[in-house]
């Protein structure tokens, strides 16, 4: 670091994306919190585990191969070969992977992302709980979280990827490069998987399977929404000069950017975020009749709707679209359980899946001729190339590589647990430390009690 | 003698990069990191199936699915 506004910067970066880092764990505990509150008694251990370990799976995948392919991956393989240059410097063996006195941005860069790469998989462990195998969810995990959301972040969330270049593709936080991606993966998944027990009635009628603790699931969804202000200001670049994009802006004024590097405002998102938390809290309580559940889903709806424009939309505007996605999500939730017997447990293909697909559509109108990149030659923002963008993310890299790899473990054996452990619990087939250990020590103090105090007569 | 490279720090940190032990045995590192990830999913893939299929057995017994039904 030589001069110090240089070195100020620089510091100031690191510290700023290591902060949203930290925010953005509380994604991972609200997820985790809202899967257990959602699922019975007898699953507890194992949808927590199932989850938790995402956390490691993902992290060391991430760090072999993931980061490579958002460096490498830009216009590969459609539009260009493998960037080699830039993936250099993140491979697992670079000598910028770890402590380097000459490097100081790399590690907190590649945690950003990787948090992203959490959740992505963690949205597809909610809808699958209480029935999948641990090992075919890590396998997914890793899928999601290590290959298919980061190549599509290369393709469309990168300021040289090939969606943004030729189709103008704009996802500034991630409705499609995350959420619709994770939704249509979980999709992909729960076909194959098929629906808990009991989930309908002989004569197909979907029934509500209710969470065992609405209050876990309050907490947890107001922790990802927490987490989700991390999520935002880590989306963005958080100071950098005009020279140092060198586009086509002029003048010597300092601005925040989007991932693309282009213009926006931490003040502008701050807004955006808030009203459209606000136009998916009162939508879903309108359309949902009060149903709490479906209210805190929707706040969080709202925001992912909103999102792939919230650099840019005003803040009434970002209300209204939050509004709009929520309604269509959660018709289309009820009309697609119905019509094909899918058992989303969480809601999450809704949530983030069908909101994420929809506010991208809508981006491609309300932003329609918006300049995509600061760069010369870029497509401009416009509803084809968002629609083409969000067949991309919600079916070619979500639902399809879900769908294949899903059918070949259902073909395997090792995609569903059997019947027998479903219906008895899985806290007493591979978490059943937990069960014996309680079973042992309430024997070992009723034993206890009985030898010291006679029962009155 | 040191792990790192640098024996002492009276340096010009312009001139420092990676000061992580052992440079230069990062692919090895990496492949042991590898192995050590896929053993993980092979021990644990069958350690769960074992489990699912001793449960499986274990579940024959009616009356305690019943109980795990009846307490939700």
């Amino acid at each position: 670091m030589d001069g110090n506004l240089n070195a100020l910067t620089t510091v100031f970066t690191e510290f700023y994306y290591w902060v949203t880092v930290v925010f953005m764990f509380l994604i991972h505990v609200g997820f985790c919190m809202y899967e257990v509150g959602a699922s019975r008694r007898r699953n507890h251990m194992h949808t927590l585990m199932k989850n938790v370990m995402i956390i490691p799976l993902v992290t060391v995948t991430f760090f072999f191969f993931g980061w490579w392919i958002y460096w490498a991956f830009p216009m590969f393989p459609f539009f260009g070969g493998l960037n080699f240059e830039a993936g250099a410097a993140n491979l697992p063996w670079a000598d910028t992977m770890g402590p380097n006195s000459s490097d100081r941005i790399t590690g907190v860069f590649w945690a950003a992302f990787l948090l992203f790469s959490w959740t992505a998989a963690s949205i597809v462990s909610g809808s699958v709980i209480e029935r999948i195998r641990s090992s075919a969810l890590w396998v997914h995990a890793v899928l999601i979280g290590s290959v298919w959301w980061i190549i599509d972040a290369a393709w469309g969330w990168h300021y040289g990827g090939w969606m943004v270049q030729y189709l103008g593709y704009h996802d500034a936080y991630a409705s499609g490069v995350i959420h619709a991606i994770a939704g249509g993966y979980a999709l992909g998944v729960i076909v194959v998987l098929g629906p808990r027990i009991g989930k309908f009635a002989s004569d197909g009628t979907p029934r509500d399977i209710p969470p065992h603790n609405p209050w876990m699931l309050a907490i947890g969804i107001f922790l990802i929404y927490t987490g989700f202000w991390g999520f935002y200001a880590a989306c963005n670049v958080p100071i950098i000069s005009a020279e140092a994009i060198d586009g086509q802006l002029t003048g010597i004024t300092w601005t925040a950017t989007n991932i693309y590097l282009a213009p926006t405002t931490l003040s502008g998102i701050t807004f955006n975020f808030l009203m459209s938390l606000s136009g998916g809290l009162m939508a879903a309580y309108v359309i949902s009749k009060g149903d709490a559940f479906w209210t805190f889903s929707g706040g969080l709806a709202g925001i992912i709707t909103a999102s792939a424009g919230n650099d840019l939309y005003h803040p009434i505007q970002a209300m209204l679209i939050a509004a709009i996605g929520v309604v269509i999500a959660y018709k289309l939730h009820y009309w697609v359980e119905r019509k094909f017997k899918l058992d989303d447990a969480v809601g999450a293909v809704a949530v983030h899946g069908y909101a994420g697909f929809i506010g991208l559509i809508i981006a491609g109108f309300v932003l329609w001729g918006v300049p995509s990149s600061p760069y010369e030659g870029y497509a401009a923002i416009n509803p084809l190339g968002q629609f083409l963008g969000a067949l991309i993310m919600f079916f070619g890299l979500g639902f399809l590589p879900a769908y294949v790899v899903s059918k070949m473990q259902a073909a395997a054996g090792v995609l569903r647990i059997p019947e027998e452990v479903e219906l008895q619990g899985l806290d007493f087939a591979e978490n059943h430390a937990y069960e014996e250990a309680k079973a042992e020590i309430i024997a070992a103090d009723k034993a206890r009690l009985a030898s010291k105090i006679t029962p009155a007569e | 003698m040191s792990t790192i490279g640098y024996g002492s720090w009276a340096v010009d940190l312009a001139d420092v990069g990676a000061i992580y032990p052992f440079q230069g045995w990062e692919m090895p590192m990496t492949i042991a990191g590898v192995i050590f990830w896929l053993a993980w999913h092979r021990i644990q893939f069958v350690r769960e199936s074992a489990h699912l299929e001793e449960a499986r057995q274990q579940a024959l017994d009616h009356d305690r699915i019943q109980e795990s039904v009846d307490r939700y």
